[in-house]
């Protein structure tokens, strides 16, 4: 059912304007050996009512369980007017500003969205959004190579306990330009930076330092003595930030004597759905001098002709379709549509209602954790200094239990055994703002039935 | 007005902030935020009203026709929307275990298969969000082939002067120099200057296909050839796929690996400037480096399917992840069910038609007058008008055509691209416009073109009708306003 309005007339009107017998003979140019035999791999087209039905039952395979699981993708309450607004046909179906004209809306929009994440980094700029926070930070780590005056280096230092996943992706997207990262230690004692290490890091030229907050297993690290450390050694400090945690805690631009240089991370927790991991969004903000650095696409304020105010891309002389290889990234998108549900979401819980949600994950968080105080075969390894996750070790085989635990209906968290062996049978838990207390009791329930069965099993 | 200079303050949308929410906190104040910041205080249907007038002054598929070259503005169809809103689809945790992953991992797995027998191709991955990540995980790989085999010579890439400017940017990013080769002047690449420029030195070359001048490289074999025999790849981007869906293979033309962007060939909604989506396809030689995750299934000897994350334990050599997650997998899960709905037969109709609206749309334009850049060759899904005798004789430009058109009540075609073509338009209908809505385009061109004759500040003073006038990019990029700053009172 391929949505084509033309009628058999339609076809025959138009074959006979342009002067060919058949809807074939337009494809001439092409050499008749390369033509392609029919898709037999591909099934017939459904129409709406049997796709859905189809679509339904896939969707139903995956629904209805009781979700734990953080690590970069958290699940907060989404207001009901969050999408039914980003859902306008006007914003869904509009494509990148470049006519500026009649693209206000969505320009205005991006002024507003670079404006709130300003205000909630501490920072300056922001750009329209890069795709994920992951690629965000690889793009944020050349961004402060190139824009480092005090360091030719080509050597980022990132700390340990920034999500292994980002470090992986912000490896093997620069690694092919020659850059090296180098890894601050982590603490597996306290899960955070490793501060004794620093000073074995002193001697060699970095450009870029990245410090995570709440870092990966959602403890605090200690964000002013790094970020006063990193600039001390020459480098710019870049801070990957939860923008909810954000309304709690000290923002990038306050880190420290001077506040962090760049700010990066995932918007995903300002209205999105987990919906598999994406499409997300990753911010990018800075201090104002690096601005012709940032990488992306940014919005400015200007006058028309006549005087009044309107909204256009500017300093397009840093992309790639004006400066072609010489431009600060191949990127010619943002991620439009997930920034105007995240500023729909961040206008309708402004400041008070972020820093409640934040309050509220944060309590819930601290509630499970005095919870699973006690519990045979769990202890408890994070500090008592965390945002909305924590790590247990487990007696058991991480991965057996989030099986157990899944058979009854609850996502225990993600298994840490994989990235950071040294910890041993570890899981990082997440608690946001919705969960009851009687949510968190089936946790506890199905953990400890899942660590008795795994006790039967062996 | 800005919805900063909407609110009061202490208002808020009540119903959306948690209840009995304590404030104790055990972290050390050290830690703690102790500025507020700045977001907007408004009430519920003050932030509704708000952004749905703003809504308003956009142009999208929705509320116009949307003619803008090499972007494909098809048809968003609802159903692809719903379909994967389904709560099941929403509430699915990027990393939920296996069992609670066959219903998404399943859709994946049929959308690498039909991507598969789409591109002629030996195997898909989705992982990368948008075409220009497609590029740079297709450049990567050809990189890591080369280095695979310890040919470490090859150190540039090749990039017909007319390819979209993501294409030498990517090359970059990736480590490679940039040599471009010239375009001739019936629109297909300068062969001979081609077989100059390859070497020992050479990685591969770039290339779309129909190309971005709106028609069909006829040389494309010849290229292949040249390109092999000097032993760099074919990498193919898909900017233009949708003109030849289901009618040629990019496999079958030599390709080595592609990316496709699935906003465009299947119909997922561009937002305003993104989320896209650009997965990349390879052949044999190349599948060792795919990106990861990819899906894949195995069958029980009971004959029940389950379907796995292929991650880099089981593919050692990938080039590795471009996201934290699993791409834009939203985008993805609205492609695939895009295709559900068309089918075979749907995917081969829409090379079809959006070859037949674009030439008929072509030779209308031709008839009435207007100059096309390539008027001896078959217009692809695109074709491309040149106003440069508009701009010598009558001093009005592609662009002043371009906002007039607005007025008109228009989206304007691409404009000034691609760049070796002088004051051009790239128009590009689609399979989804009707024939209506493509005469009342040629209709509205050819009134202007009058107006251009007889009152050409019609043209350079346009567009009147829209929320703002032209706007001045120079004060824009000079007095740089890019955050609302409060006015204290």
């Amino acid at each position: 059912m391929p949505f084509i309005p033309h009628t058999d007339q339609d076809v025959q009107k138009m074959l006979d304007v342009i002067g060919v017998d058949s809807i074939d003979d337009l494809f001439d140019e092409i050499p008749e050996h390369l033509r392609a035999k029919p898709m037999d791999g591909i099934p017939e087209g459904l129409n709406e009512m049997a796709m859905m039905r189809v679509l339904s039952e896939r969707a139903q395979q995956d629904d209805g369980a009781l979700c734990f699981i953080g690590a970069g993708a958290y699940e907060h309450h989404i207001p009901a007017a969050v999408w039914s607004t980003a859902m306008r046909g006007e914003f869904l179906t509009a494509y990148t500003p470049y006519q500026a004209e009649a693209s206000q809306g969505t320009l205005q929009l991006i002024y507003e969205y670079q404006t709130m994440m300003c205000q909630i980094t501490g920072l300056d700029v922001s750009n329209a959004s890069l795709y994920d926070g992951a690629s965000g930070l690889a793009e944020a780590v050349l961004m402060a190579i190139r824009a480092n005056r005090k360091s030719k280096s080509k050597k980022v230092l990132l700390a340990g306990s920034v999500h292994p996943l980002y470090r992986k992706v912000v490896n093997d997207i620069v690694s092919n330009q020659g850059i090296t990262l180098d890894t601050l230690p982590l603490n597996t004692q306290d899960l955070c930076i490793e501060h004794e290490a620093l000073s074995q890091f002193e001697s060699q030229d970095y450009a870029a330092l990245v410090i995570a907050q709440p870092n990966f297993f959602g403890t605090l690290e200690d964000v002013n003595t790094l970020t006063n450390w990193g600039q001390n050694h020459g480098m710019l400090v870049i801070g990957v930030v939860n923008p909810m945690a954000m309304a709690m805690l000290a923002p990038p631009g306050e880190w420290g004597d001077n506040g962090a240089d760049i700010a990066v991370g995932e918007g995903q927790p300002l209205g999105l759905p987990l919906a598999s991991g994406g499409p997300y969004f990753g911010f990018v903000c800075c201090k104002q001098k690096l601005v012709r650095q940032m990488p992306g696409r940014i919005i400015g304020r200007t006058v028309d002709l006549e005087g009044k105010e309107g909204f256009t891309l500017t300093l397009q002389a840093r992309e790639q379709h004006i400066r072609r290889s010489k431009a600060t990234s191949n990127i010619c998108t943002n991620q439009g549509l997930a920034v105007t549900a995240a500023t729909v979401y961040l206008t309708l819980l402004g400041f008070n209602g972020l820093l409640k949600v934040a309050q509220a994950s944060h309590h819930n968080t601290n509630l499970l954790v005095s919870k699973l105080q006690g519990i045979s075969g769990v202890t408890i390894r994070s500090p008592k200094t965390v945002f909305h996750e924590f790590v247990i070790e487990l007696d058991r085989n991480v991965s057996e239990v989030i099986e157990l635990m899944a058979e009854q209906g609850v996502l225990g968290g993600f298994d840490l055994t994989d990235y950071y062996a040294e910890l041993g049978n570890c899981l990082l838990v997440c608690v946001t703002e919705v969960k009851t207390e009687s949510d968190l009791d089936l946790f506890v329930d199905a953990l400890k039935r899942a660590l008795q069965e795994g006790a039967v099993k062996c | 007005m800005l919805i900063f200079e909407n609110g009061s303050k202490g208002r808020n949308a009540t119903s959306q902030i948690p209840q009995n929410v304590s404030e104790d906190t055990n972290l050390p104040s050290e830690f703690l935020r102790t500025s507020i910041a700045d977001l907007p205080e408004v009430s519920e249907l003050q932030t509704v009203r708000h952004f749905t007038n703003l809504s308003r002054k956009n142009f999208s598929i929705d509320t116009q026709f949307y003619p803008l070259g090499s972007c494909t503005m098809k048809y968003n169809p609802r159903g692809a929307q719903q379909a994967a809103s389904l709560p099941g689809f929403l509430s699915r945790h990027p990393f939920a275990p296996e069992s609670y992953s066959q219903g998404y991992l399943s859709c994946v797995y049929d959308l690498q298969q039909t991507l598969k027998e789409v591109t002629g191709m030996a195997g898909v991955s989705l992982s990368p969000m948008a075409g220009a990540q497609g590029e740079f995980a297709g450049v990567a790989m050809i990189k890591a082939y080369h280095d695979g085999r310890k040919d470490f010579e090859r150190t540039e890439i090749i990039v017909p002067e007319a390819a979209h400017g993501t294409n030498p940017a990517t090359a970059v990013m990736c480590g490679y120099k940039v040599k471009e080769v010239p375009v001739r002047a019936d629109g297909d690449v300068d062969l001979e200057a081609l077989k100059a420029a390859v070497g020992p030195q050479t990685a591969g070359i770039m290339m779309t296909n129909p190309s971005t001048c709106g028609v069909f490289e006829r040389q494309i074999e010849e290229i292949a050839k040249t390109v092999h025999d000097a032993g760099g790849l074919l990498y193919y981007d898909g900017a233009n796929l949708n003109a030849i869906l289901g009618k040629v293979r990019p496999g079958d033309m030599g390709f080595d690996v592609l990316h496709m962007n699935l906003h465009k060939t299947f119909a997922t909604p561009h937002g305003g400037g993104g989320p896209g989506s650009g997965p990349v396809a390879v052949g044999e030689r190349l599948l060792p480096y795919l990106p990861t995750p990819m899906a894949d299934c195995k069958k029980s000897e009971s004959g029940t399917v389950s379907y796995h994350w292929v991650d880099e334990k089981e593919l050692p050599e990938t080039i590795g992840r471009l996201s934290a997650f699993m791409g834009n997998a939203g985008i993805v899960l609205r492609a695939y069910i895009y295709a559900v709905l068309l089918g075979r037969d749907g995917l081969l109709r829409v090379g079809e038609n959006s070859t037949l609206s674009a030439n008929y749309m072509a030779k209308l334009m031709s008839d009435a007058g207007f100059k096309l850049a390539y008027e001896d060759r078959r217009a692809t899904h695109e074709f491309i008008v040149t106003m440069s005798k508009q701009a010598k004789e009558l001093d009005v430009t592609a662009m002043d055509f371009a906002k007039r058109l607005l007025d008109y009540g228009y989206h304007a075609p691409t404009t000034y691209f691609p760049l070796l073509v002088p004051e051009c338009l790239l128009i590009e209908p689609t399979e989804t416009e009707s024939i209506d809505e493509i005469e009342g385009f040629v209709k509205a061109m050819i009134a202007i073109q009058k107006e251009a004759e007889t009152s050409p500040e019609k043209l350079k003073g346009a567009p009147f009708t829209q929320p703002v006038r032209r706007l001045d990019d120079v004060k824009a990029a000079r007095e740089l306003d890019v955050a609302y700053q409060k006015v204290m009172e």
